[in-house]
C-alpha cells in the first residue's frame, strides 16, 4: 500500500455563531448591508449554513431569507444556485451575492422597498480549531480516521478548506494527488456534492471512494 | 437568606452513555475540548433549583461538565416574596406583556441581588449567570480577571422600555451575552451568541418508557388511550396561554372527538402559577374529556408518558423564550402545534418538523388537520425528531459552552 511521505493531519473545528448589529428589512437595505459586513459575516451565511440547514429549501440562509422573508423565489434561487465550490476567497463569493442581489433589483425595482415579513439578521461565525491526535499516512488509514471523525471536522476538511487552501479542492483530495499520486481518486472525492448531501451522507459517499482504491 | 450549592443529581448517566444516541465521534470532541480547558473552572447561577427550564438543563448539564474535568459548580440565588414578585413582573415585562411601573421594584431588586453577592464568592475562571433574576451579581467581578456571561432564555424581541433601559447597564458589564434566537438581540456593546438549550435523552423526562408504565399513568390519571389525546406541557403561566389552548380544544370538539390534558406545574420563583390554575380550572370547569394536571416538579416520568402517549403536542405560548418542552415533543415524534414565536421557530419549521399557529383558530384548524391526516403527522414527528437530534440535545450545551470558554480565554474577536 501507497504510503505518504508526509502524513494526512486530522483537526477539528467548533463555531459559534455571533449576531451582529445589522439587520436587513428590506431587500435595498440587505444589498447595502451585504456589502458592508465582515468576512465572517458571508462565511456564517453560506459554508457554515451548510452543515446546518437539512431541512430546508436552500443551503445558504441569503437564499432562504429571499424565499421565506421577502417572497422573491427567483432571487432565492439565484442566490441558492451560487456555489461555494466556484470561490476561494470569502471576497469573491460576496462579489457574486451583490452582484446577484443588484441584478435582480434593476429588473424588479418594486421589490427593493417591499418589507421583509421578517428582517435578515446578519451574523458572524467564531471558530476553535484542535488538532486531534490522529494522523493517517495510507488511503487505508485516511478511511479509518473518516470513520471517526466528527461532522465537525468533516466540514472542516471537505468544505472550508477551499478558503485555506486557496485552491478549487479539498484537503482529503489535495492530500491524496499530492502526497499519494492519485488524481483520478482527488477528482471523485471532489465530485461529492455536499449540497444535496447531508454529511453523514457525504462521509460515506467518500469513504465508498476511497475503499477500491485502498492497497494499491 | 444564603445562595445555596445545588448537590449534582446522581441519576445522570455517564457522558459516554450519550455515544449511542450523537455518535462516539461527538462525544470524543467533548473530551478534547474539555482538554483545552484543563484546570479551568466555571459556575452557573440561576433563580431556582427545581422547576422550569433552566434548572432542568443545569440539573443534566452541571454534572457532565464535571465529569469532563471542568471544576462546575451551581448555586441558586435566594429572595423573599417580594423579590419574586418583582422579577416576575420584570420577566413579563421583557416578554413585553403589561408592566406596572414601580420604581421601589428597582431598589428591591438591586439589594436583593446585593444581599446575595455579599454572600457568594466568584472566583471561577467562567462564570454564567442565567436570565435576569440574578443580572446585578456581575458587580462582583471588580478587580478580578475572569470571564463573566448572562445567559437570557426568554424572548427579548419586544421588551417594556423601561425595564430594558434598567437592565441594559448591568448586561454591558458582562463579556457576552447568549441568546436563543437571532430576533431577541439589542444594540449591545459586547458579542451577542446564539446558542439554543437542550434536553437530555438520557433523562426519565426524555428516555424510552416501557409500554406497560405508560399506560399506568393515562389509567391513573384516567385518560383514555382510545380516543385522540391533545397535550400541552407548561407550567400555568398567562405567556403559555393555557386559555387559548382550551378554547381551541373546544373548537376541534365540535368536529372531533378527543381529549385535552394541561399538564404542568410551578417554579418556586414563579408565584403567578396558582392564579393561573385558578382561571385555567373555571375555564376547564364541566368537560370531563379536560384532564388539569398540576404536578409536582419531579413528576418527570409522568410527563414523559403523557408526552409519548398523546396524538399531538400543542404549544400555543403567547411568547417563548425556547420552549423545551416542544424539544422534548419532537423528540419523542410527536406531531406538533405550535405558536410561530421566539425560539420556537428554530424548532418547528412549518409543515417539516411541525405546524406553526397564529391565532386559536389556526391552531385549533391544525390540530384538525393532523387527527384527520395521520400519515402526514407520522412523517412531522419523524422529521422533528432528527432536528433535535442535530441540533437540541444535551452534547450540544456541553460543546458550545466549552468552545465559548475557549473563545473567551483566547479573546472573543477573531484577530
Amino acid at each position: 500500500m501507497k504510503q505518504a511521505q508526509k502524513p494526512f493531519q486530522f483537526v477539528d473545528a467548533f463555531y459559534l455563531v455571533v449576531i451582529g448589529l445589522q439587520s436587513a428589512h428590506t431587500l435595498r437595505e440587505f444589498a447595502k448591508q451585504l456589502s458592508d459586513v465582515s468576512p465572517y459575516c458571508i462565511f456564517c451565511h453560506t459554508y457554515h449554513a451548510l452543515a446546518t440547514h437539512h431541512y430546508t429549501s436552500y443551503s445558504s440562509d441569503f437564499a432562504q431569507w429571499a424565499m421565506a422573508g421577502c417572497n422573491e423565489g427567483e432571487l432565492a434561487e439565484q442566490l441558492g444556485a451560487i456555489d461555494v465550490r466556484q470561490f476561494v476567497e470569502l471576497e469573491e463569493l460576496r462579489g457574486a451575492l451583490v452582484r446577484e442581489v443588484n441584478e435582480y433589483l434593476a429588473i424588479r425595482p418594486v421589490a427593493a422597498d417591499r418589507p421583509a415579513f421578517e428582517p435578515f439578521y446578519f451574523a458572524e461565525t467564531r471558530e476553535v480549531v484542535l488538532p486531534i491526535d490522529r494522523q493517517a499516512s495510507n488511503l487505508a488509514e485516511l478511511a479509518e480516521g473518516m470513520q471517526q471523525m466528527s461532522l465537525h471536522s468533516l466540514h472542516y476538511h471537505f468544505v472550508n478548506s477551499r478558503l485555506r487552501l486557496h485552491l478549487r479542492t479539498n484537503d482529503f483530495s489535495n492530500w491524496i494527488e499530492n502526497e499519494l499520486g492519485f488524481p483520478e481518486l482527488a477528482l471523485q472525492i471532489k465530485r461529492v456534492d455536499f449540497y444535496t448531501n447531508t454529511l453523514p451522507e457525504v462521509r460515506a459517499e467518500i469513504i465508498d471512494c476511497i475503499t477500491p482504491w485502498i492497497g494499491r | 437568606m444564603s445562595a445555596q450549592p445545588i448537590p449534582a443529581q446522581s441519576s445522570v448517566p455517564p457522558l459516554n452513555d450519550y455515544a449511542s444516541i450523537v455518535g462516539k465521534p461527538q462525544i470524543d470532541e467533548l473530551w478534547m475540548l474539555a482538554g483545552a480547558l484543563a484546570n479551568c473552572s466555571a459556575k452557573m447561577v440561576n433563580s431556582t433549583a427545581v422547576g422550569g427550564g433552566v434548572a432542568e438543563i443545569l440539573n443534566r448539564v452541571v454534572p457532565l461538565f464535571k465529569e469532563v474535568g471542568l471544576a462546575m459548580q451551581w448555586d441558586v440565588i435566594t429572595g423573599g416574596e417580594a423579590f419574586f414578585s418583582v422579577t416576575k413582573s420584570f420577566h413579563n415585562a421583557l416578554h413585553g406583556m403589561a408592566y406596572e411601573d414601580r420604581p421601589e421594584w428597582f431598589d428591591v431588586f438591586v439589594a436583593t441581588n446585593e444581599e446575595n453577592r455579599r454572600r457568594m464568592k466568584f472566583d471561577e475562571d467562567f462564570v454564567v449567570i442565567h436570565d435576569p433574576q440574578p443580572l446585578p451579581l456581575v458587580a462582583a467581578r471588580e478587580g478580578k480577571r475572569n470571564h463573566w456571561v448572562w445567559r437570557c432564555h426568554i424572548d427579548l424581541s419586544r421588551p417594556n422600555e423601561r425595564v430594558w433601559n434598567f437592565l441594559q447597564p448591568f448586561v454591558e458589564k458582562y463579556d457576552a451575552t447568549l441568546v436563543s434566537s437571532t430576533a431577541f438581540t439589542h444594540p449591545l456593546s459586547i458579542p451577542q451568541f446564539l446558542i439554543a438549550p437542550t434536553i437530555d435523552p438520557l433523562a426519565d423526562k426524555n428516555r424510552d418508557l416501557e409500554p406497560e408504565y405508560l399506560q399506568s399513568v393515562l389509567d391513573r390519571f384516567g385518560i383514555d388511550r382510545k380516543r385522540p389525546i391533545i397535550t400541552q406541557v407548561s407550567r400555568f403561566d398567562r405567556l403559555k396561554d393555557p386559555l387559548g389552548v382550551i378554547q381551541a380544544y373546544k373548537l376541534v370538539k365540535r368536529y372531533r372527538d378527543c381529549q385535552l390534558v394541561l399538564a404542568g406545574g410551578g417554579a418556586t420563583d414563579d408565584p403567578e402559577g396558582s392564579v393561573v390554575f385558578a382561571e385555567v380550572q373555571e375555564a376547564a370547569k364541566g368537560d370531563k374529556d379536560i384532564f388539569l394536571l398540576n404536578l409536582p416538579p419531579w413528576s418527570y416520568l409522568e410527563i414523559n408518558a403523557l408526552q409519548r402517549a398523546s396524538t399531538i403536542v400543542v404549544q400555543k405560548s403567547l411568547r417563548e423564550g425556547f420552549g423545551l418542552t416542544v424539544t422534548e415533543a419532537l423528540w419523542k415524534r410527536r406531531p406538533v402545534v405550535a405558536s410561530g414565536v421566539g425560539g420556537i421557530l428554530r424548532q418547528v419549521l412549518h409543515k417539516v418538523t411541525g405546524m406553526l399557529v397564529h391565532s386559536v383558530e389556526g391552531c385549533a384548524y391544525q390540530i384538525r388537520y393532523l387527527l384527520s391526516n395521520p400519515a402526514f403527522a407520522k412523517r412531522l414527528g419523524e422529521a422533528g425528531h432528527d432536528h433535535v437530534k442535530e441540533n437540541f440535545l444535551v452534547t450540544h450545551t456541553l460543546r458550545n459552552y466549552l468552545v465559548l470558554f475557549l473563545l473567551l480565554k483566547r479573546g472573543v474577536n477573531p484577530s
